[in-house]
């Protein structure tokens, strides 16, 4: 479903992602560990398209259409969808007028808002004084009105507590099918620092970034255990 | 120009009676995008002054009363308690022709305890070419009555050129609430000079909306809030567009005088091709008071200025006062954002731009919201 060729990527001048290979099948949920300002980020925000994010050589295909260059809208459209990690504030735009836009009707959004317990919010301005838990669930709620097929995701557990952990995991696990045993169409990359998201949303693979490249695949269960134990740099090693 | 010479550019309103006259539909329609509905069942009382003549003017529930100011002043003694008590009568040129040659205005008292429901709408209509409209208007709020007033502002769909000076003096009783919508739509080259004060009382709320989207030569206004009384409340919200050739030099502030008295200021404004200043002021004179003032500003096109003023004042060390302010361009961020939930980089910012002039308040008329429709249109030629 998405393939990333050689991609390497500038930000502000500055060389960020440095050959990055990454397969993920349909159905298929990946999670990307990594220290910070590893390239995590931007590799999620090159896939979305993203201005500042300068694309200096490789390719990215999605559904078999190469989308190096495709505007944002279109991915989108194409069946893309991200949750931000540190979504900016909409003054005077709705939660609702989003998920309208999202959903491509306001009853959409509503159910989904009513089934998530974040109705209430519907009338508040976009993200102004959510908190963080809030904002993971405002995201959610709007990929979940998007529908994607393949569904993008920086850090959905940070900042959230225990309590709405449970329902940020099964926003995630109805976003990835996660109910389904077999012929799952939806894909996901997860970015997870703590890797708490592993406890509640099975992963099919992982992968560990260092300085811009992918160092490491594997099981993301072992790979998470590895990372706990010996930290992001034994954990590279001992699979290079 | 100075304030004597804009003065005397415009001639005074001829005495005319408009009372025999019916407005054209294309005047009705002005009006309604100056917020006011003539014909709907929905309000609690209007008001309507075309020139210097008050064509209309009527009180719908027993708990208020509208006349024309000249008909009060006779009525109750000159209004002693209230003429000139919240505003000065010396205060510039604009003010003294107002005490010199006063056209008219509105008088509404809503009587204590009165809970109107319904919007009271009040218009100041500038008919024909060329002259100016003097008008001051005294509102009472007596102890725990509630009101909701909206004034239009405008002028004849064909006027381009006009002179309006507004004294307005508001008295907020002991735990009473007023909403006050101020609409303006005037034309390029009309000049307008208002000129507020309002005085509050123990735990009364004033809340001022203040919408202006439409090209105007020069506004240049302050309204100022006292509160007097322990626990009152004083907001003003804005929301301005000053296309090419607008310039605008808007203002509020708050004197808190009393202890445990709050104070809001919210201005959102937009440029494309016109000149703004925000200003803000709010001063602090006694404890456990609590002050905010926030400026937003958008630059949709490579003319035009903003500027945000925002001004602090504590006389008292127990206060708590801040602000914020931010001028420029709308954030790549906020267009990417909504572009990765499949907008196109146009419906992105005039969602954006949409929001930033969300005013939704209740008892304006629908076609308000084609006027910022428009608003929006023009933006995106800017950008």
């Amino acid at each position: 479903m998405l393939h990333i060729e050689d991609l390497w990527v500038e930000v502000h001048g500055k060389e960020v992602l440095k050959g990055i290979n990454l397969h993920i099948n349909q159905g298929e949920t990946h999670c990307l560990f990594g220290k910070n300002g590893s390239g995590k980020t931007t590799l999620l925000m090159t896939i979305m398209g993203f201005s500042g994010y300068k694309v200096k050589q490789g390719r990215i295909t999605f559904k078999g259409e190469d989308i190096t260059y495709m505007p944002t809208n279109q991915r989108a459209k194409l069946g893309i969808g991200i949750s931000f990690q540190r979504p900016p504030t909409l003054r005077g735009v709705k939660l609702i007028d989003l998920l309208t836009i999202c959903a491509g009707s306001k009853e959409i959004g509503q159910g989904l808002a009513k089934l998530y317990g974040f109705d209430h919010f519907l009338e508040r301005d976009v993200n102004l004084g959510f908190s963080g838990g809030e904002i993971k669930k405002s995201e959610l709620l709007q990929l979940l009105a998007q529908n994607p097929d393949l569904v993008l995701l920086d850090e959905p557990e940070s900042g959230v507590d225990i309590e709405n952990l449970q329902i940020i995991a099964e926003m995630i696990r109805k976003l990835l099918q996660k109910d389904r045993r077999r012929n799952r169409t939806k894909s996901g990359l997860i970015i997870t620092h703590t890797g708490f998201i592993l406890n509640y949303v099975t992963a099919d693979k992982g992968h560990v970034m260092l300085d811009g490249k992918i160092r490491c695949e594997g099981n993301p269960v072992e790979i998470f255990q590895g990372i706990q134990k010996f930290g992001y740099l034994e954990c590279v090693q001992c699979n290079m | 120009m100075d304030d004597q010479e804009l003065i005397k550019a415009f001639k005074p309103a001829p005495e005319k009676d408009f009372s025999s006259e019916e407005l054209s539909e294309d005047e009705l329609l002005r009006l309604r995008h100056a917020g006011i509905e003539l014909n709907t069942d929905k309000k609690a009382g209007s008001f309507l002054q075309i020139n210097q003549a008050v064509k209309h003017c009527q009180a719908v529930p027993e708990g208020v009363e509208i006349l024309p100011i000249k008909e009060a002043l006779k009525k109750y003694d000159g209004l002693k308690d209230y003429w000139w008590k919240a505003v000065e009568k010396d205060k510039d040129a604009f003010t003294k022709e107002a005490d010199q040659d006063l056209d008219n205005g509105y008088f509404i008292r809503i009587k204590k305890g009165a809970v109107v429901n319904y919007p009271i709408q009040s218009c100041l209509y500038i008919r024909d070419e060329g002259i100016s409209q003097k008008v001051h208007n005294i509102v009472i709020v007596e102890e725990g009555a509630k009101a909701n007033i909206i004034t239009g502002c405008t002028t004849h769909p064909h006027l381009k050129s006009g002179l309006h000076i507004g004294v307005s003096e508001f008295f907020i009783e002991k735990g009473a609430y007023l909403i006050f919508t101020m609409i303006h739509n005037w034309a390029e080259d009309v000049y307008v000079r208002p000129r507020t004060g309002i005085i509050l009382k123990e735990r009364s709320v004033f809340v001022s909306n203040y919408i202006s989207l439409k090209g105007v030569k020069s506004v240049q206004t302050f309204p100022t809030a006292y509160l007097n009384g322990e626990g009152a409340m004083a907001s003003f919200n804005s929301v301005v567009v000053a296309p090419k050739g607008s310039s605008l030099d808007l203002g509020s502030r708050v004197v808190l005088n009393a202890p445990k008295s709050k104070a809001e200021i919210i201005s959102r404004t937009i440029s494309y091709g016109g000149s703004v200043y925000a200003r803000g002021h709010l001063i602090g004179k006694a404890k456990e008071i609590k002050a905010h003032l926030e400026c937003q500003g958008l630059m949709l096109s490579k003319s035009g200025v903003i500027r945000a003023i925002p001004e602090l004042e504590a006389h008292v060390p127990d206060v708590d006062m801040s602000h914020e302010a931010a001028v420029g361009r709308i954030a790549q961020e906020e267009i990417e954002y909504l572009m990765a939930r499949g907008l196109s980089d146009e419906e992105a910012v005039s969602t954006i731009v949409r929001g930033f002039l969300n005013v939704k308040i209740e008892g304006l008329p629908p076609e308000l919201d084609d006027e910022i429709q428009e608003v929006v249109k023009e933006c995106q030629k800017g950008m």
